[in-house]
């Protein structure tokens, strides 16, 4: 596959570009990776994702798609030499759905909010609910996982992309709020596929370091800040 | 095998609505469990812990929830019409729009007519903008499908319907033919096929289901 015939257009720093990244690893495709300045734009984003103006998008050929999961399952649907990432039982891509869904919508946004949480009462209700989220996801591992290693059995799959991708802001999340999130006592299986797929070839290089991601954060209120201040 | 296949929904939901769209363009038998979402079965929590709302899909007893998943379950698992199209970059492109109409579209046209004040102005100023968006992607096409209905169609399903009645109910005009021309007649065509038309529920019971609605969303502020 041609190196320019796939284009991803993205910031290290964003989980969901990463799942894009981790998806085109699983397949071994050959991309180029165009790093975008999220406080100034290029024209080709702008031009390719004009709805949101959003990272990740990819650019196959000269066809842009955008939105993280909605990549995932269309690299998952093109490239069909490598692993499948979504499973192939209509009743388990339901559910890898499913929970993906959660994580996005109902989940992440706890660890978002945790990071700037005013007060002990409000910090310890978030934890609360990310536990809470965590060991409904230790559940669905244990369940769904047939004592494998991934989510998806052998291999990274749909439900490990989505999870895996929060970990760099999980940790974040910890050392900001100086708590374990993922615990031996709550969530020991975690734990163990955390290990597995941070250190799993596909994904390795791809996360960043939780020190490095404070520091880009750091930079990110600042630029906020100066456009704020600039208005 | 005999299948088994029931939906718990309500009537006055367009989420439910999707769902039972899809499951007759693929012409699967099912059996429906009215829900009544003030007083939540037993049932509806055992099979949507985690959200503990409808629509859910009970497949031979296994439960599936939330709409989208739900029809891309039902596209997957029945033969028939097929609901995503087979080329990946038009699937992405169905999934985008269906997406786009749950995380941005419906909080605002929603509270475009529900809110007042501030919010209601700034939340009518959004749903324009929005609607603007999904009449420009429109423009040479007869559905979001393409040339059939399909995912994002069954998606917009609130806006071909549900929103309308809730504008009639409340006076308030957002969406109008003269700005989104294009939109009005996607609106047309998608509420005039068979399997839509032959499905709709009769107006007035969707009126009194917004009513009903409206009244709570003000008696809380």
């Amino acid at each position: 596959m041609a190196n320019s015939d796939v284009r991803l257009l993205g910031a290290s720093a964003s989980p969901y570009v990463n799942r894009a990244q981790i998806a085109l690893n699983v397949k071994s495709i050959d991309y180029e990776f165009i790093a975008e300045n999220l406080f100034a734009k290029s024209e080709l984003l702008l031009k390719s994702n004009p709805v949101h103006k959003k990272v990740p998008v990819l650019i196959h050929g000269d066809k842009p798609i955008c939105e993280s999961l909605v990549i995932v399952q269309y690299i998952d649907e093109v490239f069909t030499n490598g692993p499948s990432i979504l499973p192939s039982d209509p009743y388990e891509r339901a559910t890898a759905r499913f929970w993906a869904a959660y994580l996005d919508d109902k989940w992440f946004p706890l660890i978002k909010e945790l990071r700037t949480a005013q007060g002990e009462e409000a910090k310890a209700s978030l934890i609360e609910k990310i536990v809470e989220g965590l060991v409904l996801l230790e559940e669905v591992f244990v369940k769904g996982g047939k004592g494998k290693a991934f989510f998806g059995g052998d291999s990274i799959g749909f439900l490990d992309l989505a999870l895996g991708s929060f970990l760099g802001l999980l940790k974040v999340g910890e050392i900001i709020a100086e708590v374990k999130l993922l615990t031996e006592t709550k969530t020991p299986e975690l734990l163990g596929w955390a290990e597995r797929f941070s250190s799993n070839d596909v994904v390795k290089g791809v996360i960043l370091e939780p020190e490095k991601l404070i520091e880009i954060l750091k930079s990110f209120q600042a630029a906020r800040a100066k456009a704020a201040a600039s208005n | 095998m005999a299948e088994e296949v029931m939906l718990i929904g309500a009537k006055g939901s367009p989420f439910t609505r999707r769902v039972e769209t899809a499951l007759k363009m693929k012409g699967v038998q099912y059996e429906f469990m009215e829900e009544d979402v003030s007083n939540k079965s037993p049932l509806l929590l055992k099979y949507n812990p985690v959200h503990k709302k409808i629509p859910v899909l009970l497949h031979n007893g296994k439960p599936i929830c939330e709409s989208l998943v739900i029809i891309e379950y039902i596209d997957e698992t029945w033969k028939g019409t097929p609901i995503l199209p087979e080329d990946p970059y038009e699937r992405a492109k169905a999934r985008f729009w269906a997406k786009f109409m749950d995380d941005k579209c419906l909080q605002p046209l929603w509270k475009s007519c529900s809110s007042q004040g501030e919010e209601q102005e700034k939340a009518k100023e959004e749903a324009c903008e929005l609607l603007k968006i999904l009449d420009n992607e429109l423009k040479d096409k007869k559905f979001f499908g393409g040339d059939t209905i399909g995912l994002a169609d069954i998606a917009a399903n609130f806006i071909s319907h549900w929103f309308l009645i809730i504008q009639e109910v409340t006076g308030v005009e957002v969406s109008t033919k003269d700005k989104y021309p294009k939109l009005y007649e996607w609106i047309d065509e998608f509420v005039n096929c068979s399997i839509i038309k032959e499905n709709l529920h009769p107006k007035e019971e969707l009126v009194a289901v917004f009513r009903g609605r409206l009244q709570a969303a003000t008696a809380t502020k």
